[in-house]
C-alpha cells in the first residue's frame, strides 16, 4: 500500500432506515436514491476517494448532501453499509471495537460543528481528554495541553470553563484537544460554521498555518464555497450523497465537472481562490536579449505588437520593450537590446491570487508578465483575461477587444523602412524570434 | 345483550404469588433481613441521641445546603415536632424514607441508565413504570404483606415501589438530554462506553438526575401514612390510630410532622441539585472533578 496515502474510502455506501443492505444492493445494480428511498435514507453513495499524506481534503456540499454522515464513517462514529474505510494501513470496517477505539486514539482525531467541549470541565482538562482517554498521567498530559494552548493561542486560559470563553476561543480548544491527541488526521466537520466570519477567516488562517508546521492531514467539511477554495489541497463536492467532483479549486472553477458544480461555484470570490498561474495565457511576444534591437523589432512587426517581453536564453525574464524605443535603437544602430528594457520587476509570480493583480493590470499598458520560482517567464495576463477569469466567460473573448490592452504599434510598414535602411546587408538568424 | 364473561386475573395473580411465595421464601426472608437490620439501625442512630443533638445536625446540614435561614427554619420545625410529642414517631419515618429512598435510588439510577442507552430498553421500562406509578399505592400491599409479613418492612418495599418511577424517568431523561456532539467527542477520542458514561453523561445529567431524586423523597413521604397501615409505626401509624379513634387533634400532629419532615428534605434535596446546575459551571466542575478524583 502507498504510504503516502493516510486514509482511503473505497466505494463507501450510508443508508439509513429499515433495509440498508437491501437499499445498497439496489442502487448497485442501478437503482437511484430516490427509487429506494422506501428501503431508507442514502445519505452516502459509492465514495470514494483518498487523501493523501499532509494535505487538506475539504468535502463540500449543501444540507442534506450526506458530507456529516461521510466524515462519520472515517472513524466509524457512524459504520459504513458497505464499502471500505482505511486508516493509515487498518481497515476499520473489519475490526473490533477495542481496536476501534485504539485507532481513534492513535490515528484519528476530530474537531466539532458545536464545538462540543465539556461544561463540566476546565479548558485545560478539555484540551487534555485525548491523553486522559489514553492513560496518560495527570500532570504529564496537563503539561502537553498548555503547550498545545498556547500554540492555538490560549496560554493563561486553561483554568477557565468553555462558557467563559467567545466562540472562537471555545473552537480553539476543540483544535487544541484534536492536536493533543497528536494523530497524524483530524477530521473537522463544518468546524468554522458556527463562528463570525471574521473569527473564521482568522481560524481558517491559523488551520493553514498549523497544517503548514505539523503537517497534518486534514478532512475538512464545509458548505461555504469560499472556505472550500481557501482551506483545500483538493475539494470533494458532494450532492445528494454522491460525490460529484474531486479536484483542486482551481479545477473545479475553471472545470466544473457538471452544471451542479458549476452552479455551486458560480458565486465564488474568485478573485481570492484563482492565481495568476491559473488564467495566464502563453506570452506571444517574447524576445531574446542577445537577439539584439533588430530581432527584436521585426518580432513585433510580425505579431503587430507594440511591446514584447525581453528574455534571456533561460527565459529569465528582464522586462518590457516598446517598439518605439526599439525603433529609436535600431535607427541609432546600438548593438545592445538593453537599453531599451523597462520595468524589470514588474512581473507577477504565478502564484500570486488575482485579488492582488488588478492594481497592476489597470497600471500597465500591456499583459502583465507571470514568473516561475526562478525568474522565468511562464506566461502572460491581458486585461480581458483578468476580466474573463472573473465572470468565468471562455478566455477565448480575449479576442474581442474589451479593453484595449497596448497602445497601437507603429505601423508596419515604418518598421519595415527602419529596418531596411538600417540594414547593413547583414541576414539576421531566425534565433529570437517567437520562441 | 349483555356480554358475559370473567377473566379469572385476580386468581392468576394470587396463584402466582403463592408460586413466587413458595420458590422465593428464601430470598424474601433475606431481603427482610438486610431491609430491617438498615432500618433499625438508622431508627436506633436517630432516637438514642437526645433529640436537641440531632436537631442541632439537621440544621447544621440545612446551613451547609442552603444557608442560616433553612437552618433556623429547620431548628424551629423539629422543636415543634419535640412539642407535640412526636419525635419518636417522626425519627421512625424519617428512617424509612431514607431506607426505601437509598434502595429506590440504587435500583432506579441504573435503570435510567439501561433506560437511556438502548430504546428497546426504555420501550419496555416505560409502560411498567406508568403501571407501578398509576396503580393504587395500596395495592401493592398486599402482596407486600404477604411476602414480608406485618411490620415495617412491607411498608418500605410499597414505597420503593411507588416512588422509584421518577428516579429512573429523570435518569434517562437526563442522560439522553447530554448533548449529542460532547457524547460523540468522548467515542471520538476513543472513550470507551463506560468511561463517557462515568465522565460525560452522568456528570452533566446530574442536575436532572437530583431533580429525579428529590420526587422519589417526595413520593416516599407522602407513602409514609400508607406505611402506617401495615404496621409501619411512626407517623403513618400515629395518622391511622387516630383515624380508628376519630382524634382530629392528634391527626393534624402527626400530619403537621410528615410537613415539617417533606420540607426539609425537599429544601435540602433540591439545593444540592441546584449547585450543579449548568447556572453554577464552576460548581459543577468542582463536583465532577471531586468524582473523578474518587474514581
Ligand atoms: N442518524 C440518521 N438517521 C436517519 N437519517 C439520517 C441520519 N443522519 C443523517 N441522515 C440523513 O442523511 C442525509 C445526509 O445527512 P448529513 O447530516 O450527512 O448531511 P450534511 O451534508 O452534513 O448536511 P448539513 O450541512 O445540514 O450538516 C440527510 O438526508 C439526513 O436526513
Ligand atoms: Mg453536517
Amino acid at each position: 500500500m502507498n504510504e503516502q496515502i493516510a486514509l482511503s474510502v473505497q466505494n463507501v455506501y450510508k443508508v439509513f432506515g429499515k433495509r440498508p443492505a437491501e437499499a445498497v444492493k439496489r442502487m448497485k445494480a442501478g437503482k437511484t436514491r430516490d427509487e429506494v428511498s422506501a428501503l431508507g435514507t442514502a445519505a452516502v453513495i459509492d465514495a470514494s476517494f483518498d487523501v493523501r499524506a499532509g494535505e487538506i481534503f475539504v468535502v463540500m456540499g449543501l444540507s442534506g448532501s450526506g458530507k456529516s454522515t461521510l466524515i462519520r464513517t472515517l472513524n466509524g462514529l457512524q459504520p459504513q453499509t458497505a464499502g471500505n474505510v482505511v486508516v493509515g494501513g487498518t481497515d476499520i470496517s473489519t475490526i473490533s471495537d477495542a481496536e476501534l477505539r485504539k485507532v481513534r486514539q492513535q490515528k484519528i482525531s476530530m474537531v466539532f460543528q458545536h464545538f462540543a467541549l465539556m461544561p463540566h470541565r476546565t479548558v485545560a482538562d478539555n484540551a487534555a481528554y485525548a491523553l486522559e482517554v489514553q492513560g496518560m498521567a495527570k500532570a504529564e498530559r496537563l503539561a502537553r495541553a498548555e503547550k498545545v494552548l498556547k500554540l492555538v493561542g490560549l496560554e493563561g486560559w486553561g483554568d477557565k470553563f468553555p462558557a467563559e470563553l467567545s466562540g472562537g476561543m471555545q473552537q480553539r480548544v476543540g483544535l487544541a484537544r484534536a492536536l493533543c491527541a497528536e494523530t497524524d488526521i483530524l477530521l473537522m466537520d463544518e468546524a468554522f460554521s458556527a463562528l463570525d466570519p471574521l473569527i473564521r477567516r482568522e481560524m481558517q488562517e491559523q488551520l493553514v498555518a498549523l497544517q503548514a508546521d505539523l503537517g497534518k492531514t486534514i478532512v475538512f467539511i464545509t458548505h461555504d464555497l469560499n472556505e472550500a477554495m481557501f482551506l483545500g489541497d483538493r475539494i470533494a463536492v458532494m450532492r445528494d450523497g454522491r460525490i460529484v467532483q474531486i479536484g483542486t479549486p482551481d479545477d473545479i472553477l475553471t472545470h466544473p465537472a457538471n452544471d451542479y458544480v458549476a452552479q455551486f461555484v458560480q458565486d465564488v470570490d474568485r478573485t481570492r481562490v484563482l492565481t495568476a498561474g491559473s488564467v495566464m495565457e502563453p506570452a506571444r511576444a517574447v524576445v531574446n536579449l542577445s537577439g539584439g534591437p533588430r530581432n527584436a523589432l521585426r518580432t513585433m512587426r510580425d505579431l503587430q505588437t507594440s511591446a514584447a517581453f525581453v528574455v534571456d536564453q533561460r527565459r529569465t525574464f528582464f522586462g518590457t520593450v516598446r517598439d518605439r524605443d526599439v525603433m529609436h535603437l535600431v535607427e541609432s544602430r546600438a548593438p545592445d537590446l538593453a537599453a531599451a528594457v523597462r520595468n524589470g520587476n514588474g512581473a507577477v509570480r504565478a502564484e500570486t491570487p488575482l485579488s492582488e493583480l488588478f492594481g497592476l493590470a489597470v497600471e500597465s499598458p500591456i499583459p502583465l508578465p507571470v514568473v516561475d520560482d526562478e525568474g522565468r517567464l511562464v506566461g502572460a495576463i491581458p486585461r480581458v483575461t483578468l476580466l474573463a477569469a472573473l465572470g468565468n466567460v471562455p478566455s477565448s473573448t480575449t479576442d474581442i477587444p474589451i479593453v484595449e490592452s497596448a497602445p497601437a504599434p507603429i505601423p508596419e510598414q515604418e518598421v519595415t523602412r527602419t529596418l531596411n535602411k538600417t540594414s547593413m546587408g547583414i541576414k539576421t538568424s531566425a534565433e529570437g524570434g517567437t520562441r | 345483550m349483555d356480554l358475559e364473561f370473567r377473566i379469572p386475573l385476580g386468581d392468576w395473580v394470587d396463584v402466582g404469588l403463592d408460586w413466587l411465595l413458595a420458590t422465593f421464601a428464601a430470598v424474601f426472608a433475606f431481603i427482610r433481613t438486610v431491609f430491617l437490620a438498615a432500618y433499625d439501625s438508622l431508627e436506633w442512630l436517630l432516637t438514642t441521641p437526645p433529640s436537641w443533638a440531632i436537631i442541632i445536625v439537621f440544621a447544621a446540614i440545612a446551613y451547609a445546603a442552603r444557608g442560616w435561614k433553612l437552618a433556623l427554619g429547620t431548628a424551629l420545625g423539629f422543636l415543634l415536632i419535640v412539642g407535640v410529642n412526636q419525635w419518636d414517631n417522626a425519627m421512625e419515618s424519617f428512617a424509612l424514607v431514607i431506607v426505601a429512598t437509598v434502595v429506590a435510588i440504587l435500583l432506579s439510577v441504573p435503570t435510567g441508565i439501561l433506560a437511556a442507552s438502548s430504546a428497546t430498553a426504555s420501550a419496555i421500562i416505560r409502560p411498567i413504570l406508568d403501571f407501578m406509578q398509576t396503580m393504587p399505592a395500596m395495592v401493592y400491599l398486599i402482596p407486600a404483606l404477604v411476602m414480608f409479613r406485618v411490620g415495617v418492612v412491607p411498608g418500605i418495599i410499597a414505597t420503593i415501589i411507588f416512588s422509584m418511577a421518577p428516579g429512573v424517568r429523570f435518569t434517562e431523561l437526563g442522560i439522553r438530554g447530554v448533548d449529542k456532539e460532547v457524547v460523540e467527542a468522548g467515542y471520538a477520542f476513543g472513550s470507551s462506553p463506560g468511561s463517557i458514561l462515568r465522565k460525560i453523561q452522568l456528570p452533566l445529567a446530574m442536575p436532572t438526575i437530583m431533580a429525579g431524586i428529590n420526587q422519589v423523597i417526595m413520593l416516599a413521604l407522602s407513602m409514609v401514612v400508607i406505611a402506617g397501615m401495615v404496621g409501619a409505626g411512626g407517623l403513618g401509624g400515629e395518622v391511622v390510630a387516630s383515624l380508628n379513634r376519630i382524634d382530629a387533634g392528634l391527626g393534624f400532629e402527626a400530619g403537621l410532622a410528615v410537613v415539617i419532615l417533606a420540607i426539609f428534605l425537599d429544601r435540602v434535596t433540591a439545593s444540592v441539585g441546584k449547585t450543579s446546575e449548568p447556572g453554577g459551571r464552576a460548581g459543577a466542575g468542582r463536583l465532577a472533578k471531586q468524582s473523578l478524583q474518587n474514581a
